[in-house]
């Protein structure tokens, strides 16, 4: 059980940072919403929709998705939610070796709280 | 200057709707899976009836609803703001999650899991805490 928790956990990680990475940049191409009237609302969203990094993200976030959804019939929400704190840990290493990002000493510690934080989590079951 | 101001207020608003709607979306959906139950078995038609039951809830999908809400807020604030601006604002939804699963779901949090969500809440700052650009540098 304690494998299958742990694969679930990587999955929801894995699947959303990358899922919101490419959302960013398809927001990022779309450009920045002035106008929030409805119809205008509605063609930026048409707008987003053409853009293929969405439908990535969209599909990684959905497989995120489905992954929380099977982990928190077996979990209690206080701890799926905050143990999935780990995706910026996983942000900031992809950053790190995949994009060639500086992460700063700061941002490091930052990692390793996190870290610490979700072992904790992980050992604290009620 | 004005429209500074105003960017700033809009931000601040959908910031304060996503910490809203994130943790209680995040407790419909686990209020909800846990009178969906767990799998069965991991064969695929077993799969798919733990899916179909978890989409014939109602309480998973006022939890959806709840989490569209938050993601629409999420993508109109990255329109103009940074991911890593975003981010580190949104690391208060872990103990609100936590603090909601307690006082409504009647989940038990122990110690050191509370220890751990306070410790998780400070290293997102730490790693929100960052430039806007770090792949090229000033000289």
């Amino acid at each position: 059980m304690r494998i299958l928790e742990t694969a679930l956990l990587l999955v929801i990680v894995v699947a959303s940072t990358s899922g919101e990475l490419c959302i960013t940049r398809a927001m990022k191409v779309t450009g920045e919403i002035k106008d929030f009237r409805l119809p205008e609302l509605v063609r930026v969203f048409v707008r987003a929709l053409q853009v293929g990094w969405m439908w990535i993200g969209l599909a990684l976030m959905g497989t995120g998705f489905f992954a929380m959804l099977t982990l928190l019939s077996m979990e209690n929400v206080s701890f799926v939610v905050p143990a999935t704190a780990l995706s910026y840990s996983v942000g900031a290493y992809g950053g790190r070796l995949f994009l060639g990002e500086r992460v700063s000493p700061i941002r490091w510690v930052g990692v390793i709280l996190v870290c610490i934080g979700v072992t904790l989590v992980w050992q604290g079951r009620g | 200057m004005k429209s500074s101001a105003g960017l700033h207020l809009k931000t601040y608003i959908l910031l304060l709707l996503m910490v809203i709607f994130g943790p209680v979306g995040d407790v419909l959906l686990g209020k909800g899976m846990k009178t969906v139950g767990v799998p069965g078995s991991w064969s695929p038609a077993e799969l798919l009836h733990f899916f179909y039951r978890a989409f014939t809830s109602a309480t998973v999908w006022l939890g959806i609803a709840t989490l569209l809400a938050y993601l629409i807020c999420y993508l109109v604030v990255l329109s103009w703001a940074d991911f890593s601006y975003v981010q580190p604002a949104s690391s208060f939804s872990y103990s609100i999650v936590a603090l909601l699963g307690h006082f409504l779901l009647g989940e038990s949090v122990t110690l050191t899991r509370w220890v751990g969500i306070v410790i998780i809440c400070l290293g997102v700052l730490f790693v929100g805490h960052t430039q806007l650009r770090t792949t090229e540098q000033h000289s």
